[in-house]
């Protein structure tokens, strides 16, 4: 690949979903695109650039989706899902004894593990609440193609083994071909759609619970205030937000406070935020 | 974790068990059925971890992880089912015997650094 397509490629893939490749990733585009091109029976990276650059919607959805990383597992580091358990939600579920109604979103759902281990650990420990309030998960990824998956609810023997005690495994999953789906109970409490994080979410609604795990990372400082800012516009006052381990709010965004009762990266809208959602 | 006894008839699988328990820091021990697990167990006196194959000659994997469960609870012996019967059935009656996780085969090394040494991944 030449420098030319490198930086035609490196743009594209900024404007449609924000991730910032920088330079000297030739080997992560070549290791994505080259078989993505085969699909499309393209000879390679310069023939995949000249039909992009002739404009091709789906080639460019398809490039955009290839780029992007869905590596995840059920109760993936496991201290946010303790936290969301022994302290986000009890102090949710005491503040929302009138409304009865829950929402949390995960934004980066990827394959669905984190919805499905929120779904889990719902059942497991707040029986009452699934059973008596209007609980929703949303679940949004930026590739049709997950979103997709997320809806079947259904996991290879290897994927339904990271991450899931077995006895969660055989209480909340059934048999299928193939490997594993999620039981009904658990996947009616799961929405899905697509979401691109670029753009305006004010139409998803406010939520309680933010999941905003491991996608940062990808981003230029620029766009992860952006995108903060659009958080913080969609979460209650009371709400809560939850990063990646990695992953912090300072130096992008004034209108969170951390929450100290927890170990993870927990934040909270500041009292007087000035959240910004753009349309 | 200080001894983990590997319980499985064929050689290769032991050995690759092997690689990953050592490479967690964690010592060895081997049995290529139920009885002789069985005796390893005994004879080693310190084994608190099991990766238990389900279809073996002589003792198979379920009759020993009743065995061992007469002797040892679990906060004293966590025990691993790890066997390519990978269906609904197979998985229960190994949870009502006793065992603490399941691996259905093929594993991976992460699969068994989380469910036999309840070790973290990245």
């Amino acid at each position: 690949m030449n420098q030319e397509e490198y930086d035609f490629l490196s743009r594209l893939v900024m404007r449609t979903s924000g991730l910032h490749l920088g330079p000297n990733k030739q080997y992560l585009l070549e290791s994505r695109l080259i078989p993505l091109a085969q699909s499309f029976d393209l000879e390679g990276i310069p023939e995949l650039v000249a039909r992009l650059r002739r404009s091709d919607a789906l080639l460019e959805t398809a490039v955009t989706e290839a780029m992007t990383t869905n590596e995840t597992s059920f109760f993936r580091d496991i201290t946010p899902f303790d936290e969301l358990r022994d302290t986000i939600l009890p102090t949710l579920i005491a503040d929302r004894g009138t409304s009865k109604s829950l929402r949390i979103w995960c934004s980066a759902s990827s394959t669905g593990q984190e919805p499905f281990s929120i779904a889990i650990l719902l059942h497991e420990h707040f029986p009452e609440i699934v059973q008596n309030w209007r609980v929703e998960i949303l679940a949004t990824d930026i590739a049709e193609k997950m979103v997709s998956r997320c809806r079947s609810g259904e996991y290879s023997q290897l994927e339904v083994q990271r991450g899931l005690p077995i006895r969660l495994m055989v209480k909340h999953f059934e048999q299928c071909d193939g490997g594993w789906r999620v039981k009904d109970d658990l996947r009616k409490l799961v929405s899905f759609r697509r979401q691109n994080l670029l753009e305006s979410f004010r139409h998803l609604g406010r939520f309680d619970v933010v999941f905003c795990r491991n996608v940062l990372i990808y981003f230029d400082a620029e766009t992860k205030g952006r995108i903060l800012g659009q958080i913080c516009g969609c979460l209650h006052q009371d709400g809560f937000l939850v990063l990646g381990a990695a992953e912090t709010v300072i130096g992008l965004s004034e209108s969170f406070d951390r929450f100290r009762d927890c170990k993870s990266a927990v934040y909270r809208p500041k009292a007087d935020s000035a959240c910004t959602v753009s349309r | 974790m200080k001894k983990v006894m590997l319980v499985d008839d064929s050689r290769t699988v032991r050995l690759i068990g092997r690689q990953i328990v050592e490479g967690a820091g964690v010592a060895v021990a081997e049995a290529e059925n139920g009885e002789d697990a069985l005796e390893v167990f005994h004879r080693e006196g310190d084994v608190d971890g099991v990766l238990l194959d389900w279809n073996m000659p002589v003792m198979d994997g379920l009759s020993c992880l009743k065995a061992l469960r007469r002797v040892a609870d679990a906060s004293r012996l966590r025990i691993v089912m790890c066997t390519t019967e990978n269906d609904f059935e197979h998985i229960s009656q190994a949870l009502e015997a006793g065992a603490d996780e399941y691996v259905m085969k093929p594993f991976t090394e992460e699969i068994i650094r989380e469910k036999l040494l309840s070790l973290a991944t990245a």
